[in-house]
């Protein structure tokens, strides 16, 4: 019993693990901006999609490091193209322009790529590999999964908390007009926030290939997925969205094991209307976030 | 240094300045004194660039601004303390101020940053006691002080200084024009627009009036406090603001 347990909760950080990179590269964008990028989910696509076509002609880091690099031009290239030129725009507008991206994104990759599902090699060992973990088996890519994940966390964590640009972007995010009465460039500093939360989604989306494939149409339910870890959470929290990442993944994890696999999806909508109903600033959200 | 000509400023179909001329000559301190809702605000935002003006001209150090944008603005020496003070809530005390000193990178001359915020603490020592708190916790008096110093860190040329005595406490008012007054003996050219007209012309040389997005008054602010056509429109009600606030 508690060998199966260890493996549904392993199971579900995992998948967490995943949920949580998604939701904070929600927040990175709102942060910015005030506006949910529903294309979240197809940076996650585009970088394993990117990385398959690569890892044939090229060594699996040097197909990674591509990808996210290529997924970054791409979320530059949305802020750039869709985002910049709207002089005072409504934030109900960009949300509008962003789930129109997110079905550009989406079409063009299965343009490109069919409809096949796809996967990276494993990053070390082979689909039967497994290490023994308090009685469960775990596949090594598990490990890879929530190691790079986690060094994600903390790697956006330490940016936004030292780095004088990650200040610069926090500046921008807290009060956009006293920003740009710094100097600063703010509108520069939104393209990164979109370059930032594109490159995070592409390295997630490369390291949980292996175990979850991938596809063209993976993006929008990793959008709902770390739509929902951000509420969750309360918007605008990269920690919270983290606990709540893994909250979620563990939550459904266990869901299954008492009902059907296919209510998995309901399990977590049904978090999503309930959180939005009951608790709309989030779980841990001690005030509404405040956006003039 | 500064000069704004003819200047019309709409918010779609409602226009909020019309034909508004003015300057400001350097090493002056200018307040622009007017009413809630007489366009004051609009304009120190079109002269940042934060509004588009519909017509007239913005002319800063012998160029036209119009298009310069607003870091652009800044970059070229006028920077301006906003309305309700605006500071970062969740960054530091020393991030704010540090974050203000961004363009003198952006000039090349981030060397003198660190001297700066030598300069700005020693100004506000309440500032460098509550360096490491979150800007959100500081009283509504240091948070203007914060915004000032951040404006100041940027070594303006010219400081604009929007209602900086607004919802604060009448010691911390006097604090807040003195240290206008400093700034000014300093060297550094100021535009301070206040609703607090006694308070505003008191520490100034000159002085505009306001109404409805019109200039009706202009001069001397020793002739704007003894007018009676001010006296009767604000300086009657500040009086009485005044007392309310318990200042002199």
């Amino acid at each position: 019993m508690s060998a199966l347990f260890f493996q549904y909760l392993m199971a579900g950080l995992t998948y967490g693990m995943i949920y949580a990179v998604v939701g904070m590269g929600f927040n990175i964008i709102y942060n910015a901006t005030g506006v949910i990028n529903f294309a979240q989910g197809e940076f996650v696509m585009l970088g394993g999609m990117i990385a398959v076509t690569l890892v044939a002609y090229l060594p699996l880091p040097l197909a990674i490091v591509l990808a996210v690099l290529a997924t970054m031009v791409v979320g530059a290239l949305v802020e750039l193209l869709f985002i910049r030129w709207l002089t005072s725009p409504s934030v109900l507008r960009m949300i509008i322009i962003t789930v129109g991206v997110s079905i550009l994104i989406r079409e063009a990759a299965l343009l490109i790529w069919g409809q096949n599902v796809r996967a990276l090699p494993y990053f070390t060992g082979t689909e039967i590999t497994s290490l023994s973990i308090g009685g469960a088996r775990v596949s090594p890519q598990v490990v890879w999964t929530l190691a790079a994940c986690s060094a994600l966390v903390a790697l956006t964590t330490a940016f936004f908390r030292w780095s004088s640009a990650g200040k610069q972007m926090r500046a921008c995010a807290s009060n956009r007009v006293a920003a740009s009465l710094c100097g600063l460039p703010t509108r520069n500093l939104i393209t990164a926030s979109f370059v930032l939360s594109a490159g995070m989604g592409a390295l997630a989306g490369c390291v949980v290939s292996p175990i979850t494939y991938t596809q063209y149409n993976i993006g929008t339910g990793l959008a709902i997925k770390g739509f929902t870890v951000a509420i969750l959470g309360g918007l605008g929290s990269s920690l919270a969205a983290v606990t709540a990442g893994l909250v979620l993944g563990v939550f459904e994890a266990f869901a299954v094991s008492v009902l059907p696999s296919a209510y998995k999806d309901a399990v977590s909508i049904a978090l999503l209307l309930a959180i939005l109903f009951l608790r709309p600033t989030g779980l841990f959200a001690a005030r509404v976030a405040y956006r003039p | 240094m500064l000069t704004v000509r003819t200047l019309d400023v709409a918010y779609g179909a409602i226009t909020v300045l019309r034909g508004v001329s003015l300057h400001v000559k350097a090493g002056e301190v200018v307040a622009i004194v007017g009413a809630n809702g007489a366009g004051k605000t609009t304009l120190l935002k079109a002269v940042t660039g934060l509004v588009h003006p519909t017509r007239g001209d913005i002319w800063l150090g012998g160029s036209s601004i119009l298009s310069t944008g607003t870091a652009g603005i800044v970059a070229a020496g006028c920077s301006l303390v906003p309305e309700g003070r605006q500071i970062f809530g969740d960054l530091s005390v020393r991030d704010n101020l540090l974050l203000g000193g961004y363009v003198q990178y952006r000039r090349g001359k981030a060397a003198e940053v660190d001297a700066d915020l030598k300069r700005v603490l020693d100004m506000f020592p309440i500032l460098g006691k509550r360096s490491s708190q979150l800007g959100g916790t500081l009283s509504g008096g240091e948070q203007q002080m914060l915004a000032i110093g951040r404006a100041l860190m940027a070594r303006p040329t010219l400081l604009m200084l929007d209602e900086p005595s607004m919802g604060l406490a009448p010691l911390i008012v006097k604090e807040i024009f003195e240290v206008i007054s400093r700034i000014s003996k300093a060297g550094c050219t100021v535009l301070l627009v206040e609703q607090n007209a006694r308070g505003a012309l008191k520490i100034a040389s000159r002085g505009y009036v306001l109404e409805t997005g019109r200039i009706v008054l202009e001069g001397s602010a020793e002739d704007l406090l003894a007018s009676s056509e001010m006296q009767r429109a604000y300086l009657g009600r500040d009086v009485n603001v005044d007392s309310e606030r318990g200042t002199p």
